[in-house]
């Protein structure tokens, strides 16, 4: 019996979430109230670097409302650290964060006491009465002040640099020594981070009389997070069930475990009544992961003709004060992520992370692909202006090609084997990317001054991983009502997920739609779930909800076939009949009234990576006197193998354009010389609104399926990200030739173009005065 | 800090009436007393526009006013802007165009798209960027928000002359 059909997947389908978010019937974890509920205030350092000298609460705790204020000496003989979720690269493990203060402070946000109160603004009221003695230590604002070793913010670990390494294949110098051409350029990325539209929030509810515990408000990995909370709190997982609700927005920040993933279960616990905490914007801004701080130097051997022979470079990752559950996966993956999508016979990259006294790094959406892509795009155009060759050109030289594939890239980061680019023709995606966007045409305008703005366009290639494995799980039940409930393991970070998923299981069950319920949110009704992450639930959810069908569809006919006194394989099933050979129909409800609720699980196992791919163009003006820049034309064009909803594939790549876009012009978490952070509100710290960047269009093609997964998928959360700054950059560069700015730190804010424009002005009069 | 004052207001046209301490914004009055949960708060400083609300026929940002300041005024959130479970042609256009990913900064936009389309149903692209610049959505990049406002304007053109 086989139902197979494409019915679904590849159609525009409304999504089945949107109703509730039209009509205001969501549930986010703040929108969350069980009875007896108590709220949480977190007490935090502001600080940067210093030693904890005391904490006094005796006045918090004789205000009315005020239930208890919980600092480390409360937590234990040891305070639970943050484990590392993934990318462990040997040293970074030593430099774990403790779940709140401990003797020392190391950033600015970090978690010193938990107030417990009625309300909000009781405890809020209670913090300001909390006397807190902090002797202060010399800060360490970046890498450079990191690396010197002169303030340490592990004493016990001898220095500040967690880990460094070296990756790569060939005999660069050899080939740099004899090359025709190389050039050495030194990049910078900026720290900026995900902001997503909902602050983090967690509401505890401990059962003493069960001793169980429910942790609302989780998302992303939520099955990795009940394992470290259980160990910290030593309790089975199994007496713990952590619950999404609506989430508003993850972008790679949220749902990664953080301290207060401890501290509210723990005081719920401790008070016995359910905790709520809801991270106010100042905390956000504090608390939660930034990212793309990366300095990188670059070096670029080539051929007169363009042909790249060898890539050298260092990646300095400002780690902030603490290795969080992503580990160095940032600064890896910048490293990485440089051989990008060309053909690169040697490459070495030397990778080195270092701890300073600000907020820890994590992932943000394309992590250390944003990066890299941007030093790496930008060190093409030099050496293709350098050379004299079109940059289009130089790329479609370098270009790996369709037959060339799968295509090692080797071993490049330390955990992970070698990987391979799956498949792909990524030249059709630069010219189909040109096409659209109309380069033809528009280049006549690179470089004009036209009504006193300089016009620019830009161009970049890439490539992006999606899919990590190792497995992903779900549960699927037909119910008593005919219809179908599916758990999966992954988690919905707000892209649509029970919209996809019901499009791939109807269609792996010849049904209709509506016929599927998806659950999404507990770590109770699937036993082992991955989560979302790395642009996987599609490719590893998806593919275990075709598992799961198939093997429900085995049980609903053998259950069939008994009423239908038949031999199974005689069993024909079409949109939701079974039919038996007499002619006799079941529907499913049918089936379930006599068999009982049938259930399967499904699985998909997959190590290798999908490797999505394109190009983007920008067509910018740029103006000299303030240093701003307007987006005229933006074109994002990648390959996803197979889009199983084209609206909300382009969805992404919207989103994900202007995000990227935001954090090359907008986006800037400042901290000042002493770390000490500047901008922690949205009042200061700059995102996109909709007047910024009007003209942005997405292609998406499907043109090569990923041959790992059987729906052919390959991620599509992230790549419309990879390419921004490289484009955008680009374009900013090629629009300022004439003056000789050349770009090569992010942001590319006014202030920042303003200063270049105006070195450069004052180098060609100094040059023209000695002369 | 203690002593709650009794507020008043018309919500979605029913009378309301709160107990609340003069620091409670109204954002989270309509929260948290009224417990209409579609209001969502993203800043709390009336920077990102998820709070918006409809208040007098405004549009406005529930987490910059006191409840008590609204005291006696007319409030139409997002759960009023449906007819029970028919959505208006607003919110069907968002549906149907993939305005929405996550839908936290939902209500705020369709609060301020209604009262902008309300008061100029002719408002091209460029004027619904403008007025929702005010609002901001993290997720879609606004391409399909706009597109969304943009087709919802024949039925507030349809409502306008049916009014006149």
């Amino acid at each position: 019996m086989s139902a197979a059909r494409n019915v679904y997947i590849g159609q525009e389908v409304e999504r089945t979430e949107d109703f509730r978010f039209l009509t205001g019937r969501g549930t986010f974890v703040d929108d969350y109230e069980p009875a007896g509920l108590l709220h949480a205030t977190i007490l935090r350092s502001t600080i940067p670097h210093g030693r904890v000298i005391s904490i006094d609460a005796s006045e918090a705790l004789k205000m009315p409302g005020v239930h208890a204020v919980i600092t480390a000496s409360d937590i234990g003989a040891t305070i639970p650290r943050i484990p590392i979720r993934l990318a462990p690269i040997a040293g970074l493990e030593k430099y774990l964060q403790p779940v709140i203060a401990v003797e020392k402070v190391r950033y600015v946000g970090e978690p010193l006491a938990v107030i417990v109160a009625d309300t909000r603004a009781i405890g809020e009221d209670a913090a300001a009465e909390i006397d807190v003695t902090i002797e202060p230590l010399a800060p360490v604002s970046d890498w450079r002040a990191s690396e010197a070793d002169t303030s340490l913010l592990f004493e016990e670990n001898g220095s500040n640099i967690a880990t460094r390494y070296t990756v790569g294949f060939g005999d660069t110098d050899a080939i740099f020594a004899g090359a025709d051409y190389t050039r050495r350029e030194f990049f910078r990325s900026h720290r900026h981070t995900a902001v997503p539209m909902e602050t983090r929030g967690v509401v505890a509810e401990w059962d003493a009389a069960e001793g169980r515990l429910i942790v609302n408000g989780a998302t992303k990995v939520t099955f990795f997070n009940r394992r470290a909370l259980a160990a910290m709190l030593q309790m089975s997982e199994k007496a713990i069930d952590l619950m999404e609700l609506d989430v508003g927005g993850g972008f790679g920040v949220r749902g990664e475990f953080y301290p207060e993933d401890f501290l509210i279960p723990f005081v719920s616990r401790k008070l016995e009544r359910p905790v709520k905490w809801i991270e106010d914007r100042l905390e956000h801004m504090q608390a939660a992961n930034h990212s793309r701080e990366i300095d990188c130097e670059l070096e670029i051997a080539c051929r007169r003709d363009g042909t790249i022979l060898a890539l050298r470079g260092k990646i300095y990752g400002d780690m902030g004060a603490y290795t969080r559950t992503n580990s160095g996966v940032v600064p890896a993956k910048a490293g990485q992520f440089l051989h990008g999508p060309y053909r690169i016979p040697a490459i070495r990259i030397e990778v080195a992370a270092y701890m300073t006294s600000k907020t820890p790094v994590g992932t943000y959406r394309a992590p250390g692909r944003f990066e890299s892509n941007f030093f790496r795009e930008r060190l093409i155009d030099m050496a293709a202006r350098d050379l004299g060759i079109d940059p289009v050109a130089m790329r479609r030289r370098n270009l790996i090609t369709a037959p060339e594939m799968p295509y090692s890239i080797g071993q490049l980061v330390p955990y992970e084997t070698e990987t391979a680019y799956d498949s792909g023709d990524y030249a059709a995606g630069l010219d189909k990317c040109l096409d659209a966007f109309g380069w033809a045409e528009k280049i006549k305008l690179q470089g004009r001054k036209i009504d006193g703005l300089y016009h620019g366009l830009g161009v970049a290639c890439f490539v992006e991983s999606g899919g990590a494995g190792p497995r992903e799980n779900v549960r699927m039940m037909l119910e008593h009502s005919g219809r179908i409930t599916v758990a999966v393991g992954s988690s919905v970070l707000g892209q649509g997920l029970e919209t996809v998923f019901a499009q791939i299981a109807a269609d792996a069950m010849g049904l209709p739609f509506s016929t599927f319920r998806i659950i999404h949110g507990s770590t109770t009704i699937v036993d082992e779930g991955f989560g979302t992450y790395h642009s996987r639930a599609v490719v590893m959810g998806g593919s275990a909800i075709l598992d799961g069908a198939k093997n429900l569809l085995a049980q609903i006919a053998t259950a069939a076939s008994l009423q239908l006194e038949c031999r199974t394989e005689d069993v024909t099933f079409q949109d939701g009949v079974a039919r038996g050979p007499g002619g006799r129909t079941l529907t499913l409800a049918d089936i379930a009234a006599a068999a009982g609720p049938l259930s399967a699980n499904g699985t998909f196992a997959n190590t290798k990576r999908t490797y999505s791919y394109g190009a983007h163009a920008a067509h910018v003006t740029v103006d000299p006197r303030t240093g701003r820049v307007e987006v005229l034309d933006y074109v994002a064009v990648e390959d996803v193998g197979r889009a199983i909803n084209p609206a909300l594939v382009h969805g992404q790549t919207f989103g994900a354009v202007v995000q990227g876009l935001g954090g090359v012009f907008l986006d800037h978490i400042i901290y000042d010389a002493d770390a000490q952070l500047l901008n922690a509100s949205l009042a200061d710290y700059l995102l996109p609104t909709a007047s910024d960047f009007p003209k942005i269009r997405g292609v998406t093609m499907e043109l090569h399926r990923s041959p790992s997964n059987p729906l052919g998928a390959k991620g599509a959360g992230e790549g419309g990200m990879v390419a921004v700054a490289a484009t955008a950059g680009n374009a900013v560069a090629a629009a300022l030739a004439n003056l000789k700015v050349e770009p090569c730190e992010l942001p590319l804010s006014p202030p920042q173009l303003w200063r270049l424009i105006q070195q450069a002005s004052e180098r060609s009069s100094v040059g023209r005065s000695t002369t | 800090m203690s002593g709650s004052q009794k507020v008043r207001f018309k919500v979605n046209g029913k009378a309301c009436e709160a107990a609340v301490e003069p620091r409670t914004t109204l954002a989270d009055c309509l929260r948290h007393d009224l417990k209409l949960t579609g209001t969502h708060v993203g800043c709390e400083h009336g920077v990102c526009g998820a709070c918006t609300i409809i208040a007098d026929g405004a549009a406005v940002r529930s987490c910059l006013i006191f409840a008590v300041q609204a005291d006696g005024i007319e409030i139409t959130t997002v759960e009023g802007l449906s007819d029970g479970d028919t959505l208006s042609p607003l919110q069907a256009a968002f549906r149907k165009h993939h305005a929405i990913q996550c839908g936290f900064c939902t209500a705020g936009i369709l609060t301020t798209a209604h009262m902008l389309l309300t008061e100029e149903p002719d408002a091209d692209a460029e004027r619904i960027r403008e007025v929702l610049s005010g609002n901001i959505c993290r997720c879609t990049g606004y391409v399909q928000i706009v597109e969304a406002v943009l087709d919802a304007r024949a039925s507030y053109k349809t409502n306008s002359k049916a009014a006149q």
